[in-house]
């Protein structure tokens, strides 16, 4: 009897040596990552499919390998908070008084345009049009039909069914429903009780994780509707709709609509470089426009990386258009890479000197 | 037993044999408490944080919203129930009947084949569940199952609130159905070990009385092995409300109550997946964590349930 005591007691302690050494594992990994000799960054789904492009020319070219997992803006910014990656990417802007809050500074690097995509039978790409407070409408669970008076009205020529709308929103933290969101509450004034956020509260819908899992959940359910970046729309073969931008002229998704977006852009006094792009006037502006953001430590613990994380985005401002350009990306006008390699000045090592 | 095993491994050349492998399998045994233990502590530590804002009402708060920092476990548990009590209805019986047919009626040829595709359901993985639901399950769902039970279930009193709303196809009645063909496999080969532990003399002695085929499997083969048969159905159940993948793809991921079970849903674990590594304040994560904890503390209810509801029922013989 005394015996089996002091195993209980035994096993006490053997309990807590499990919690140190899940403690130590964790430490372990962290350092392995840190070890790495690639550059790893964490976050956007939205611009994965330039960034992986991007990752491997640059690998071609420089041998330098880049580990960029698309878990999300949330998770990226999550993640180089904490440390575990080399960079971050969002597309939601941190404002200044956060990054100053977190060390960081921010960039954007490419642009791009969040469209719309519907399964519907016999409805082609670019056939149908919505505008924002339509679009506001169905995602608040008003328009619940695809023959609602509402659309039709839109879509005169298009033969709408009877059908139930399927509501697709993203599940994980996303810089592409905060762009979105921050969209659907400028153009339609019921948006305000939801609000603009990274996720927020839906009303109606499903969710997909990733701009991945929106795509495949809509390509998968007739009658579905969901938004992604322009990018998963033209490699998942589905049906964009065309939008009503702000100066009321329908806009299809395109290099030249994100550019006449992004031309009222006053990147120059934007405090932090935060700056969103919906909803801009313009005849020819597509309304749901955004730029996507690169996170990295002001103070690099070890200057190596941080001098191989920015040489990684130099390569892509200057040698990375055409890549962007092809997948319907939009590069950074010279003058705003003028302003972030003005910032990358800021970025320096443990004792404060420059990287670069 | 341990006293006849040490007397000759004095004698033996390898003295420190027996204690050895007693300190090593001892050691084993108690890994297992040691790792609870450090699940346990974690979970409860860190999820400290989200109790000391909501406070208990974290439980039973339907609001889920990372815009607010406002958590509350009631829309994923509640999910987690139901998805797992529709696979128990569906899974349970199936399983039976299969286990049933092999051990009592199935022709000697044909036995093996079903037992060795039976164990290779178990084996596949669950993601291939969920991309098979979404893929090959959901447009029938849509287009034919889910219309047929809103037409014919949904005006019904009462029960029709279960079947209203656009059929969708995703949603918690999809979910639970996957989960039944997931755990069908391990609840049958379990039941039909167990039936199969069953002495062929009690069951010949029934027959012999004249008793039927359903007397001998009610009266005899049952409660025989009452207490196994409710370790299989603990079993599927535990694997049921911990499900992950294959729930996350046909579910829906949404965090709202609907008594409709066409609606989409949530289930702690799908919630845990989906949000764990966008999780970017600390009440967030720390909420993440207490809905772990209340999985756990679900788990561990219903196993203590189901271990309860054997103790309490005198036991006729049967295996443990």
């Amino acid at each position: 009897m005394l015996k089996q005591f002091g195993k209980i007691g035994l096993a006490g302690l053997v309990g807590l040596t499990g919690v140190l050494a899940v403690v130590a594992f964790t430490t372990v990994t962290t350092v392995e990552t840190a070890q790495a000799a690639d550059i790893s960054g964490a976050g956007a789904t939205f611009p994965y499919p330039v960034y992986a492009k991007w990752a491997e020319a640059y690998k071609a070219k420089t041998n330098t390998g880049i580990n960029y997992q698309s878990i999300g803006s949330g998770g990226g910014i999550k993640q180089i908070k904490a440390n575990t990656v080399d960079f971050g990417a969002s597309d939601a802007p941190l404002t200044a008084a956060e990054l100053e809050k977190a060390g960081l500074i921010q960039f954007p690097m490419v642009m791009g345009a969040i469209v719309p995509v519907v399964n519907l039978e016999g409805v082609k790409p670019g056939e149908m049009k919505l505008d924002g407070k339509t679009l506001a409408d169905i995602y608040l669970g008003k328009i619940t039909k695809w023959n609602d008076p509402k659309i039709v009205a839109l879509n005169k020529d298009v033969k709408l069914p009877d059908q139930a709308i399927a509501v697709v929103h993203r599940s994980d933290g996303s810089g592409t429903t905060f762009n979105f969101t921050y969209y659907l509450n400028a153009a339609s004034p019921a948006w305000a009780e939801i609000g603009v956020e990274k996720a927020v509260e839906w009303p109606v819908g499903l969710g997909g994780k990733g701009n991945e899992g929106v795509a495949a959940l809509v390509s998968q359910l007739s009658g579905a509707i969901g938004y992604v970046e322009f990018a998963y729309a033209h490699q998942n073969a589905l049906t964009h709709t065309d939008m009503v931008n702000k100066d009321g002229k329908t806009v299809a998704p395109s290099l030249e609509s994100i550019q006449a977006a992004a031309a009222n852009a006053d990147w120059a006094h934007a405090p932090g470089m935060y700056l969103i792009l919906a909803d801009q006037p313009g005849a020819d502006s597509w309304p749901m426009t955004a730029a996507t953001f690169i996170l990295v430590h002001k103070k690099q613990a070890r200057a190596e990386t941080g001098k191989a994380v920015l040489a990684f985005f130099d390569w892509a401002y200057a040698d990375g258009d055409k890549l962007a350009e092809d997948l319907i990306y939009v590069p950074m006008p010279d003058k705003v890479v003028d302003l972030v390699k003005t910032e990358w000045k800021s970025v320096t090592d443990a004792d404060g000197k420059p990287v670069l | 037993m341990t006293d006849t095993t040490q007397r000759p491994a004095r004698r033996s050349p390898i003295q420190f044999g027996d204690p050895l492998f007693k300190g090593l399998t001892f050691f084993f045994a108690m890994l297992v408490l040691a790792i609870l233990t450090g699940i346990v502590s974690v979970l409860i530590i860190d999820s400290i944080p989200a109790f000391k804002e909501f406070g208990p009402a974290f439980v039973w708060n339907s609001r889920w919203s990372p815009a607010l920092d406002i958590y509350g476990a009631f829309v994923p548990l509640i999910g987690t129930i139901e998805t797992a009590l529709i696979a128990m209805l569906i899974g349970v019986p199936f399983s039976f009947g299969m286990a049933f047919f092999l051990t009592e009626m199935c022709p000697h040829w044909l036995r093996q084949p079903i037992a060795v595709a039976i164990e290779l359901l178990a084996a596949v993985p669950s993601i291939i569940y969920g991309i098979w639901g979404l893929f090959v399950l959901v447009p029938i769902f849509q287009n034919y199952v889910e219309p047929a039970l809103i037409s014919t279930l949904g005006p019904l009193p009462i029960i029709g609130h279960l079947f209203q709303g656009p059929p969708i196809g995703i949603g918690v009645l999809l979910a639970g159905i996957i989960l039944a063909l997931m755990i069908l496999p391990f609840v049958t080969s379990v039941m039909r070990e167990v039936f199969a532990a069953v002495p062929a003399v009690l069951r010949e002695s029934a027959y012999g009385l004249g008793a039927t085929r359903w007397e001998v499997v009610w009266r005899v083969v049952l409660p025989y092995s009452r207490v196994g048969v409710v370790g299989a159905i603990m079993l599927g159940l535990g694997r049921a409300l911990g499900e992950t993948m294959a729930v996350t793809f046909v579910i829906g991921n949404a965090h709202r109550l609907s008594l409709s079970l066409l609606a989409p849903g949530t289930t702690i674990s799908a919630t845990l997946a989906n949000e764990f590594t966008e999780a970017d304040s600390p009440l967030y994560t720390s909420s993440l964590i207490a809905l772990g904890l209340v999985l756990f503390a679900l788990t561990f209810f219903v196993l203590a349930v189901g271990k309860k509801l054997l103790l309490r029922t005198p036991a006729t013989g049967g295996r443990t």
